[in-house]
């Protein structure tokens, strides 16, 4: 299947990656090739197949909930690109 | 014998029985590794990191419990295992060979790295992968690109290319890579080493940063299959911190090594014998097959129809689930943040326009584009439905036979650039190795000759869920009648 330019666009904008224009233009080209092979899936019928998530017959795992630690404030941020007292600085997101 | 004298040649077991004799120190190993490393790494270029006061520290206390003859010695006491790029080892640099994670130094340990601490490991270093673990030569790493030591214009293969090259030029004893498509098989195969991707569930993969969470296991990389055995049971077992890891016993994997296999019956794919596999791997494989058959097994032609669907079923589960994981890296809590934007949303988008490479980028827009509204049942349902098909074959074909024989890469390692400009081309190396993590069972890739050009050939041995001791008694027997782990690389340094 062929993607659009536009398609390449909005999709990107689903997965938060502000494309340059040369990459765009390649991803159009990539992503239409790798989509065609796929495509050969419709070559089976699935009408009645269930599809398959995981491959072991694991249903919810639950276990006691127990009071434990974690990895402490201090530690959680030391690895933050940016950090004011004991918070992440975000760029202003209200006006 | 100089040969003696090389500490970095040997395997797990051999050091194993040096320690117990006292004859030789976790120090002096760790300082032979060391050695070799600054010896050949500048051209082989496996390590992305190396930890050497870590690892002298850590030889020293192995040291001391080995001196006190404590009952906590294990099998990998006092061993140097490198760890690839993405299973976090605290206070150490985990960045999964991308941009985006240049800076980030991991809090906790992995499940499998409190194993391995447990057991008194020595930490060398972390090895390159291709980003993410997305590619198939470790072409892809955001920082260099390893050499395959047996000829070193070739890739490594991928993307545990960094762990097997480091095996394979002996920069360490064992490594830990992981597999989401073939990802330790593959390169095993491409550098002459034994690589093995346990079945899903068999080893915790807390810690491990994930790609395709329904497909990623870490497994075992190593010179022979005896080592392989230790390592896979120093790393297996239930771990409450990964829901998915399963509770069933870790058998010891080396008490079926030496086990014969006479009378098993071993499956040989029609399908895996394809036009455009490489004649010389398709002659080594044919080859091993009749060493087994000469050891007494009965081989069973058999046919795993779905075979030419794993593909495109593959890129789009594992592009998928990795469009889903790799949204956490958004330049907040950790990791690269561009240094130009005004607003929140914008922020997001350069940081992971910039911190991301193309083929991650490639696979986060294929994986959006396949679930996202409109197209998740034509692409996405699809793809899961035709799992079940291929999980259908694996089950339908282990009613027949007791393990299945492969080639594990359609070519020998290919040439450095040869496969970068076209990414399906690329896709197709991995043609025999996906469908294992598609059904989820165990493989294992052991060394089964060379090329006329002298590049390794890799066999494949695939078994039934949790039958790791079957493919590894297979192995095992294969290898002892065999010679090929007793060749070496010659590395030719050139700066």
């Amino acid at each position: 299947m062929k993607i659009t330019r536009k398609e390449v666009e909005h999709v990107a904008k689903l997965a938060r990656l502000a494309l340059r224009e040369e990459e765009v233009e390649r991803l159009t080209r990539q992503l239409s090739d790798i989509l065609t092979y796929v495509e050969k899936l419709n070559e089976l019928d699935t009408r009645d197949v269930e599809p398959t998530s995981h491959v072991l017959p694991v249903r919810n795992v639950l276990r006691e909930d127990e009071v434990c630690g974690s990895i402490d404030r201090g530690k959680a941020l030391v690895n933050a690109p940016d950090r004011t007292e004991e918070f992440f600085r975000v760029p202003r997101v209200i006006e | 014998m100089e040969e003696e004298l090389e500490l970095y040649r040997k395997t797990i077991h051999e050091l194993h029985g040096l320690f117990k004799k006292r004859e030789i120190t976790s120090r002096e190993i760790t300082g032979s590794v060391f050695e070799r490393i600054n010896e050949v790494d500048t051209r082989v270029r496996a390590y992305l990191c190396l930890t050497g006061e870590k690892a002298f520290a850590q030889a020293d206390r192995a040291d001391q419990i080995i001196r006190d003859s404590r009952s906590d010695v294990s099998p990998i006491t006092g061993i140097p295992i490198a760890i690839k790029d993405l299973i976090c080892t605290k206070g150490v640099r985990t960045t999964c060979a991308s941009h985006i994670l240049h800076n980030f130094t991991s809090p906790y340990n992995a499940t499998v790295i409190d194993r391995l601490e447990s057991a008194g490991y020595v930490h060398p270093g972390m090895t390159n992968m291709d980003e993410f673990a997305m590619g198939s030569s470790t072409e892809n790493s955001s920082y260099q690109v390893t050499r395959n030591p047996w000829d070193t214009d070739r890739v490594p293969g991928g993307s545990s290319g960094g762990s097997t090259a480091a095996v394979a030029a002996d920069e360490c004893i064992a490594a830990l890579g992981s597999d989401t498509g073939g990802s330790i098989r593959q390169p095993a195969a491409l550098c002459g080493v034994v690589g093995l991707k346990p079945t899903y569930g068999r080893v915790s993969r807390y810690g491990l940063i994930a790609f395709a969470s329904s497909l990623d296991q870490i497994g075992p990389i190593t010179k022979d299959v005896t080592d392989c055995a230790i390592l896979l049971k120093a790393i297996s077992g239930h771990d409450p911190k990964d829901s998915t890891s399963v509770g069933l016993p870790v058998p010891d994997y080396t008490k079926v090594l030496g086990r014969e296999i006479k009378g098993l019956r071993l499956g040989i794919p029609r399908e895996y014998f394809i036009s455009g596999i490489d004649p010389s791997v398709e002659g080594c494989v044919k080859e091993a097959v009749r060493v087994l058959e000469g050891l007494g097994a009965k081989t069973v032609e058999i046919s795993l129809p779905h075979t030419e669907y794993a593909i495109a079923t593959y890129y789009i589960i594992a592009t998928a689930e990795a469009s889903s994981n790799l949204a956490r890296y958004d330049g907040i809590k950790y990791g690269y943040r561009t240094k130009d934007a005004d607003d929140l949303i914008g922020m997001y988008m350069k940081t992971r326009d910039e911190g991301f490479g193309p083929e991650v980028k490639r696979r986060i827009m294929l994986g959006t584009y396949v679930l996202s509204a409109g197209y998740y049942d034509a692409y996405y349902k699809k793809a899961q439905q035709v799992r079940t098909l291929i999980k259908g074959d694996f089950e339908r074909a282990f009613q027949e036979v007791d393990a299945i024989l492969t080639p594990t890469s359609p070519t020998p390692a290919f040439r450095v650039g040869e496969k970068t400009a076209d990414p399906l081309q690329m896709y197709l190396s991995d043609i025999f190795t996906i469908s294992v993590n598609l059904a989820g069972i165990p493989g294992i890739s052991i060394p089964c000759g060379f090329t006329g050009d002298g590049l390794p050939v890799g066999l494949q041995i695939l078994g039934r869920h949790f039958d790791e001791e079957r493919i590894l008694q297979v192995a095992y027997a294969y290898e002892q009648t065999t010679e090929w782990r007793k060749r070496r690389p010659e590395i030719e340094v050139r700066n």
